[in-house]
């Protein structure tokens, strides 16, 4: 399987005016992985699917403000 | 062809908060360079010069864009249609509202007037679906920041179904790209 958030640490100066950010989060989201979609993968129930944005359970993959969830802090 | 319209939205837009704000990052996903109106238009214009195989899938996203748009326009009217002058100065939308009152517009969250050179349709059906495929990454992005911005969970709901559907249009882009570049006469394996 694969990972949809990378995380990097950037160099940080003795100089910043800033507190540093020392950890960078980005998105690399399902669709860089798969491909042609092959067939038979899992599905959500049509109402939740209707709901979620997609049919595919392999292509969910939700963004959460790292701001708005305290316990997460990297945008899964 | 012909559109057939549902009067209702492709998912339900709720506000909690009267924030005019939002209001004014959300317009650059609706007049902005990677905006849903300029998806939209891309992919309804490109269709006619791709091979037949993926005309059809541009012409569902392209229309699937139009439904998007409608979403946003709902989101930034709830936002916006009660709000004082007072409020709208305070969230640095008075050069909205000098040109437009509380009307929409389509133009990007600094204001600057929707134009066609966001896009392109180049007559090279790769050269278009990598654009194609480059929107949707971009809009993907946009809807990040945006909910980054935002504290009303409602409207931050409808925006991550917004950017689920962006995973799943670029998904089916990079298909296109696959069936285009497949060799003629030889086996599929999945």
């Amino acid at each position: 399987m694969f990972t949809t958030r990378k995380q990097y640490e950037p160099y940080i100066s003795p100089f910043d005016p800033c507190p540093p950010i020392r950890v960078k989060t980005y998105v690399t989201a399902p669709n860089l992985y798969i491909g042609f979609q092959p067939p038979n993968l899992p599905q959500f129930p049509l109402r939740e699917a209707l709901m979620k944005g997609t049919l595919w359970k392999v292509f969910y993959d939700p963004y959460y403000s790292p701001y708005e969830t305290k316990t997460k802090g990297d945008g899964s | 062809m012909m559109w057939i319209y549902e009067k209702k939205l492709q998912y339900p837009v709720r506000v909690s908060t009267c924030n005019p704000r939002l209001a004014k990052y959300l317009i650059e996903q609706y007049g902005g360079a990677d905006g849903e109106l300029a998806a939209a238009l891309r992919y309804l214009n490109q269709r006619y010069t791709l091979p037949s195989k993926v005309i059809g899938l541009l012409n569902d996203i392209g229309t699937e864009e139009l439904a998007h748009l409608e979403m946003i326009a709902t989101m930034v009217y709830k936002l916006t249609k009660d709000a004082t002058p007072e409020q709208l100065k305070e969230a640095g939308l008075e050069p909205h509202y000098v040109d437009h009152e509380r009307a929409l517009f389509y133009h990007n969250a600094a204001g600057v007037p929707f134009t066609a050179t966001y896009i392109q349709a180049k007559g090279d059906p790769i050269t278009d679906l990598y654009e194609d495929i480059a929107a949707e990454e971009k809009a993907r992005a946009t809807y990040q920041w945006i909910i980054n911005m935002s504290d009303d969970p409602d409207l931050n709901d409808g925006l991550r179904f917004l950017r689920e559907r962006e995973i799943i249009h670029s998904q089916r882009f990079r298909e296109a790209v696959e069936i285009l570049k497949e060799e003629r006469n030889q086996k599929k394996f999945f």
